[in-house]
């Protein structure tokens, strides 16, 4: 962890956003394929995921990763908080993102099966992970 | 790094290798933080009234959700981002008149909350409100690039 810092940190960021976009678009090009394709009913269930897997998932993944890398850094002496809160909101972001993408198809498909749970957690983890994001990158944007 | 620049910028953070970025692109930021994280938890509200099988009135926040996360947080970061990194106009250190994008700050910050109002409240003056808001996120952009374009310009020549 101490040889990776705020570069490694901005690389899983991109990596996991280009992930994203692919997983994305690949739902997009299945959300727009022609009524007489074999798609199974499961998928038009995806239009949410869709939709956040490339605006939240890509963009403002993206968004996160290069600015935490491109705003100007704390002197080294600094504690590692705001690092630590960088990973905290990637973590949060990507397991929040995954957990919605499986739990909200499937509970829009089995409403009773327990998966609403899930999407109260996935909730709560992209929240914290906005809050995570905004408390590591504020700092950096306040005047001296 | 001119000296007009030092009197209107402001220093982001402290220490080696810091930079110099101006005032007007820390609001930009400041207001774009602010609105992401008025999307996130409007979104996560959203996402977890659906996993407790609700459809409740908490849904009314959904244009807000769309409003904030695609105007007030990636158009609006952009748009700061772009007057702190876009080149210099030709050979000196401005950036140019910051007028227009003052105005597109307020503009396009107005226009978000405005629009928001009009998708919470109904009736006639509802639908004013949203239209007001959109026309001012349409003013502020059109002030944005008003300011933008030369400096766009001149990178292109080479200059």
């Amino acid at each position: 962890m101490v040889s990776c810092g705020v570069p490694c940190l901005t690389r899983c960021f991109v990596r996991a956003a280009l992930v994203h976009l692919v997983a994305g678009l690949a739902i997009g090009v299945l959300l727009a394929a022609p009524g007489g394709l074999p798609v199974p009913a499961a998928f038009l269930t995806l239009a949410p995921v869709y939709f956040h897997l490339v605006m939240v998932g890509w963009v403002t993944q993206l968004i996160f990763g290069v600015s935490l890398w491109m705003f100007p850094r704390r002197p080294r002496a600094a504690p590692p908080g705001p690092d630590a809160l960088g990973w905290a909101a990637l973590v949060g972001l990507n397991a929040g993102l995954v957990l919605r993408a499986i739990a909200e198809p499937a509970h829009a498909l089995a409403p009773r099966a327990g998966w609403g749970g899930w999407l109260v957690l996935a909730a709560l983890l992209q929240w914290g992970a906005g809050i995570a994001y905004v408390a590591a990158i504020w700092p950096r944007v306040r005047a001296r | 790094m001119g000296r007009g620049d030092r009197v209107r910028g402001r220093d982001l953070a402290a220490g080696p290798g810091s930079l110099s970025v101006p005032r007007l692109a820390c609001w930009f930021v400041r207001a774009a933080l602010v609105d992401l994280l008025a999307a996130f938890t409007v979104g996560a509200l959203l996402l977890a009234d659906k996993g407790v099988g609700g459809r409740g009135a908490v849904w009314a926040l959904f244009p807000a959700h769309v409003e904030l996360a695609l105007v007030g947080w990636v158009i609006q970061l952009a748009m700061g981002v772009a007057f702190w990194v876009l080149p210099r106009l030709a050979g000196g250190t401005s950036r140019g008149p910051e007028g227009p994008v003052w105005a597109a700050f307020w503009l396009l910050n107005g226009g978000v909350l405005l629009a928001i109002t009009g998708s919470l409240t109904g009736g006639g003056p509802a639908g004013l409100a949203r239209l007001a808001g959109r026309g001012a996120e349409l003013a502020a952009v059109a002030a944005f690039a008003v300011h933008a374009w030369p400096r766009v310009r001149a990178a292109a020549s080479g200059v």
